[in-house]
């Protein structure tokens, strides 16, 4: 047998990393990642992208599994570079993201005296994580990189941080090397095929619906069951609405398709769930903002549950056929067992109920012409922007983007027909998402074209992160919807506060985006004139080689609409400033 | 009701962090908490009580669960168990402090002439009792474990 190869901590991590495939790495070095920097500097195999900011890196490890499948890794340092890691951990978490950060941490022997840059990255980030470790000794890297990866990637993914203090790394102490091919943890074994008895009872409840609509989240795309949910509904001839997580996981642009549901969903998506005598709900997890009030959430409707999180299951609403399992197998199991019972399957009961929806969709739907009609004021509305950008990307475009308005109506208004492509923080919510997570994906895909649909609010969160941009070539489009107020603030303050806009405005020390770009190597454009857009948008996607900023003046009184009035049912909206459907 | 949750999880650092976490980050009531090593020293073995309906212990059974620390929970509640907890008490001595402690089921550990420390063993109802009729006796200190269980049915919690 050959002798191990004899590495130090700091070599054993890059060659684990290597060994499980790592292309990739994001991150910024510090004092206590010294050793583990000087390691990458000696190999090739792993490409590292240095951020200006450790938030921008978590992001963009973020964005990069988002549109890859494949987990994101991070370096950063101890102390302040673990706490700036901090949003992007809890952001992963929140939306399940496989992101691997991996800190340095000061010496062994200082951990607990408060020495420089030290912080408990454990501790801190202990309930925004799934896993963490702490290594105590160089040997246990190669092993502890297997199971972080594994934890990180199988079940219901997530973020795990790898805490490795200065002096594990230290290349004056080698060991045999070895990375392990499998690995078992007694306490982790995710199930991935649904209960079968569970599986004919859904199947039955699905034949029998006459007012059924299928409802998935991100679930459905982080487990690549796409296809496996088109084959569903093709099959079954059911509406079908995607949380904001899940937009892209069916065809957007099919027939079946209501559009997003929850807060700013459609019309018909929320109608459709509040009226539905059977709700199938895959990979998604009945979150406040899509129930509304648990209390009257769709009460005539039975609820089949297929989610790979046990914890899941009727943690909000009750439901009654609660099935554990990934969304692929457990989808491939519901299409066969239906296939048995083909002869039940009876597509005209159906009929009366795509009326209903066809109904609701022509009174109050989205209008997605808005860009034919010049606005009589003049300007331009952000939901032309969306649209114009729809149209000038051809719908194929990996779409970030950042937090509030400009999120809602890029999810509303752009049409995802492909899973992966629609890259946004749902779960958390964190402004300065959009410009490091589209970073990500750009490297992943650097023949793609990607947009980052932000505002002038988010943007100003992680801008630094155009720095990196031009470092790596990175020609990210930035459609910057600026209406000079952070408008989903300003939106609620309009509606609930008496139109009090406390601290939602700049009062006119915006930076000029233009020249701010300009600064940073990049072109930069202005569009201020409806008639202008589309030309503008044109100009922004011809220039395939440049990072584009493209600063949209928007119509700063718009608001995003439909949105459910808080309190109550899924049927109560508000569909313009004026209009509401109760009372 | 009163709820008796017990796992075993890997004795390792941090582990025991994690779980005492999740109850704080998710709003769980926490009466009693007690936690030791096995007879296996890889695990450990934490029992809790607390109080709630069926759906809130599920969820903190599912949650525990999610813990990769965590290997195995159990709701003891759930059918009969044997619940325990051990109290120890500190009291002045007077000629019949003895007699008091013996009376109420108690052994005496150590006295001398001015002090009697004592312990008890029983269910947490029969410890309430056992505290109240001491305190006439004005005792200087009361220590409580919280209480360990055991499944009364067929049921263990082993790996």
């Amino acid at each position: 047998m050959m002798a191990k190869e004899r590495l130090s901590g700091a070599e054993a991590l890059m060659r684990s990393l290597q060994d499980e495939g790592i292309e990739l790495v994001f991150g910024y070095p510090g004092g206590a990642s010294l050793h583990i920097y000087d390691a990458l500097f000696n190999q090739q195999a792993v490409q590292h992208v240095l951020v200006r900011h450790e938030q921008g890196a978590v992001h963009a490890a973020d964005g990069y599994a988002r549109s890859t499948g494949k987990p994101g890794v991070v370096f950063v340092t101890s102390g302040p570079g673990a706490t700036n890691a901090i949003t992007g951990l809890a952001t992963a978490h929140m939306d399940s993201i496989p992101v691997i950060v991996i800190s340095g941490q000061v010496k062994s022997h200082l951990i607990g005296t408060d020495s420089f840059q030290e912080t408990d990255m454990i501790g801190v980030s202990r309930p925004i994580v799934k896993h963490s470790f702490l290594a105590q000794k160089a040997e246990e890297i190669p092993l502890i990189i297997k199971k972080a990866f594994h934890i990180a990637t199988t079940g219901r993914p997530g973020p795990v941080v790898i805490d490795i203090p200065k002096d594990v790394t230290d290349p004056a102490y080698k060991f045999g090397y070895s990375y392990p091919k499998e690995i078992g943890i007694r306490s982790y074994k995710p199930v991935d095929e649904g209960h079968s008895g569970q599986i004919r009872k859904a199947a039955k409840l699905l034949l029998s619906s006459q007012r059924p609509v299928i409802y998935t989240g991100g679930g459905v795309i982080q487990n690549d069951a796409s296809e496996e949910l088109t084959s569903l509904v093709k099959f079954l001839n059911f509406p079908v609405t995607n949380t904001l997580m899940g937009l892209g996981a069916y065809p957007a642009t099919d027939k079946n398709f209501l559009g997003m549901l929850g807060m700013h969903g459609t019309y018909e998506a929320n109608m459709a769930m509040h009226n539905a005598d059977l709700i199938l709900a895959v990979g998604a997890r009945f979150d406040d903002r899509i129930t509304n009030d648990p209390a009257q959430f769709a009460l005539n409707a039975k609820k089949i549950h297929i989610d790979i999180d046990p914890a899941s299951l009727s943690k909000i609403i009750k439901v009654d056929v609660p099935i554990v399992g990934s969304a692929k197998t457990c989808l491939t199991q519901l299409l066969k067992e239906l296939k048995k019972h083909e002869s039940k399957l009876d597509i005209k009961k159906l009929e009366p109920w795509h009326d209903q929806i066809k109904k609701w969709r022509k009174k109050y739907g989205l209008d997605h012409e808005m860009i034919k009609k010049a606005p009589s004021s003049g300007k331009i509305l952000p939901q032309q922007v969306i649209q114009s950008l729809y149209k000038e990307t051809k719908g194929d475009a990996y779409v970030t983007s950042d937090v509030g308005q400009h999120q809602m109506f890029a999810a509303q208004y752009y049409h995802f027909d492909k899973p992966r492509r629609w890259i946004n923080s749902g779960g958390l919510g964190t402004m300065g998402f959009g410009l490091p997570a589209a970073m990500g994906v750009q490297l992943a895909f650097p023949n793609s074209t990607v947009a980052c649909v932000t505002g002038e609010g988010s943007i100003q969160m992680c801008i630094q992160e155009l720095s990196t941009c031009l470092q790596y070539d990175l020609p990210i489009k930035i459609i910057n919807l600026n209406n000079s107020a952070l408008g989903m603030v300003k939106q609620w303050q309009d509606m609930q506060y008496g139109g009090r806009l406390s601290q939602s405005t700049y009062e006119d020390s915006l930076p000029d985006f233009v020249k701010l770009t300009e600064s940073f190597g990049h072109v930069g454009l202005k569009v201020e004139k409806f008639e202008d857009l589309e030309s503008a948008m044109k100009e922004c996607f011809d220039q395939k080689d440049k990072l584009v900023f493209l600063d949209v003046v928007i119509d700063e009184d718009e608001h995003v609409y439909p949105m459910l009035e808080a309190g109550m049912a899924m049927d109560s909206m508000w569909l313009d400033k004026k209009t509401k459907t109760w009372e | 009701m009163k709820r008796v949750v017990a796992l075993l999880m890997e004795n390792q650092p941090g582990a025991l962090s994690r779980v005492v976490g999740l109850f704080s980050q998710r709003g769980y009531n926490i009466e009693s908490l007690i936690v030791a090593p096995t007879e296996d020293p890889s695990l450990s073995r934490l029992t809790m009580t607390t109080e709630g309906d069926a759906a809130v212990v599920e969820q903190i059974t599912k949650q525990l669960n999610k813990l990769i620390d965590v290997v195995k929970v159990i709701d003891l509640s759930l059918d009969k168990y044997d619940g325990r907890e051990l109290l120890l008490i500190k009291l002045e001595a007077s000629p019949n402090t003895k007699s008091e402690v013996e009376k109420l089921g108690g052994k005496v550990l150590f006295s001398n002439d001015s002090l009697l420390n004592a312990e008890f063993v029983g269910s947490s109802e029969d410890l309430d009792k056992v505290v109240n009729s001491l305190s006439k006796l004005k005792p200087l200190e009361v220590v409580r474990t919280g209480l360990s269980g055991i499944s009364s049915t067929s049921k263990t919690l082993t790996i």
